[in-house]
């Protein structure tokens, strides 16, 4: 394999990841303070789970197509692959919150506002510890599919190991086609293991 | 004498469901009230009007002196030990962690603490050093429970109210839970109770008073041997399981 060949998956790995990293952050700090609201507004829930719900059904090239042609968010290049990324992750974050949190016992729940917990300490001290294992299983799945999506980012100019891809595509060359796939798998399962392994570390019980 | 909780014709509501019908009781401070009732009978909406994690739709429930509406909630349920059945521990807190929590809520300094959790978790017969650092999980269902009383009395509350605190328990363990309860509250001197039980046998234990309610309302009011001797259908419904049991 040519030296120069290497060189480049090295450095679309990196810029892939970079997309990866900077749409998971934004729409993680997007969904869970908003998975956090809508366990306080329940007349919310179908609204945003709603919208969040479209986005994930759109198919991701159209969702990338679609967003060229709007203003700020939209146009040719990186920041348009991150807006669609980020739409892309916020459902599954949004929703696993969203279970998480309605999901710890009711009894415990119930004891903690009766020993005079404030609405605050019962969610940083309640809610959100028996929620992280939920929480966190959302975010596997949304960085897991990012990481996949992200190869289509190189269809807008968004750059990443889609670039190898849809090269690959056009000039029906394998070897490109598997040294944009190979790393972005292996990203993936990293990223799933790495994700998974923080689960079990960080979830109290 | 003034009393300590008392119900001002108090009615209630869980969503569109009335509960409770103009329910006035007394209940005076030093006293163990038990609420006996069926399932639904209002027993338990009763006595989360108490700390406030139900309020009146009309009516008036005064703690020392003040309803419940007007009071700071987060104070007043500081004070207020509380025991539910199934204990609902924080699984992910220490033994020590869940008797010591109202003690932290409130400030105590961490030796203060330490000190107030071993006391009582020797009080309700679990050696500290046995247990202090297990998680809820890791005891069985009797050890929960006492864990559960002894939390709801880490911040000396002068109320302490009580949900079927041991109805989720065997018979044996129980009736040692109850044993240990009269036992406490020998030793807690002027502690007001509130004691919400389906189990007349348990209400006969452990009530200094009992009030029955029956589909939101109060249908008696007094001592376990007046309970024994009343004529209401109601109670005669009740009694019928004493009976039984001895028929057997």
């Amino acid at each position: 394999m040519p030296g120069g060949l290497m060189h480049e998956i090295l450095e679309l790995s990196l810029e892939h990841l970079f997309l990866v990293l900077v749409a998971m952050a934004i729409a993680a700090s997007l969904a869970i303070p908003a998975g956090i609201l809508l366990t306080r507004r329940p007349f919310l829930r179908s609204w945003v789970l709603g919208f969040a719900n479209v986005m994930q059904t759109v198919p991701s090239l159209a969702l990338f197509g679609f967003l060229i042609p709007i203003p700020f968010l939209g146009g040719i290049g990186r920041h348009t692959a991150i807006v669609a990324l980020v739409l892309y992750a916020l459902l599954p974050i949004l929703r696993n919150t969203l279970t998480g949190i309605l999901g710890v016992d009711p009894a415990v729940r119930e004891s903690a506002v009766a020993m005079g917990m404030t609405e605050r300490q019962l969610l940083w001290e309640v809610e959100l510890p028996l929620a992280t294992r939920t929480i966190l299983a959302g975010l596997r799945i949304a960085a897991v599919t990012t990481i996949g999506t992200a190869t289509i980012a190189a269809a807008i100019g968004g750059g990443g190991l889609g670039v190898f891809i849809f090269r690959g595509l056009a000039s029906i060359d394998t070897t490109l086609l598997l040294a944009g796939a190979i790393p972005a798998a292996l990203i993936a399962l990293a990223a799933d293991r790495g994700l998974e392994w923080l689960e079990n570390r960080l979830s109290p019980v | 004498m003034t009393p300590f909780v008392s119900f001002r014709n108090v009615s209630a509501h869980l969503g569109q469901k009335a509960v409770l019908h103009s329910l006035s009781l007394d209940i005076y401070a030093g006293e163990t009230l038990v609420l006996l009732g069926r399932s639904g009978s209002g027993k338990t909406t009763a006595l989360k009007m108490v700390n406030g994690l139900v309020l009146p739709t009309s009516g008036d429930v005064l703690v020392d002196g003040k309803p419940t509406t007007a009071w700071d909630l987060i104070a007043l349920r500081r004070r207020t030990g509380y025991v539910i059945q199934e204990a609902g521990l924080f699984p992910h807190f220490t033994i020590a962690a869940n008797v010591g929590l109202v003690p932290r809520l409130e400030g105590w300094p961490p030796q203060n603490i330490q000190v107030r959790v071993h006391e009582l978790l020797s009080q309700v017969g679990l050696p500290p050093e046995q247990f202090a650092a297990r998680y809820p999980r890791q005891l069985s269902g009797g050890q929960r429970q006492r864990v559960g009383v002894a939390r709801a009395l880490a911040a000396n509350p002068p109320l302490l109210l009580l949900d079927e605190p041991f109805g989720a328990l065997d018979p044996v363990t129980r009736v040692e839970l109850q044993r240990q309860f009269l036992d406490l509250r020998r030793g807690l001197g002027k502690k007001t109770a509130i004691f919400v039980t389906h189990d007349v046998r348990e209400a006969l234990l452990l009530g200094t008073r009992i009030g029955l309610l029956h589909d939101g309302r109060l249908r008696f009011l007094g001592g376990p041997s007046e309970f024994l001797e009343a004529k209401g259908e109601e109670v005669r419904a009740f009694l019928t399981c004493l009976d039984l049991k001895r028929g057997l």
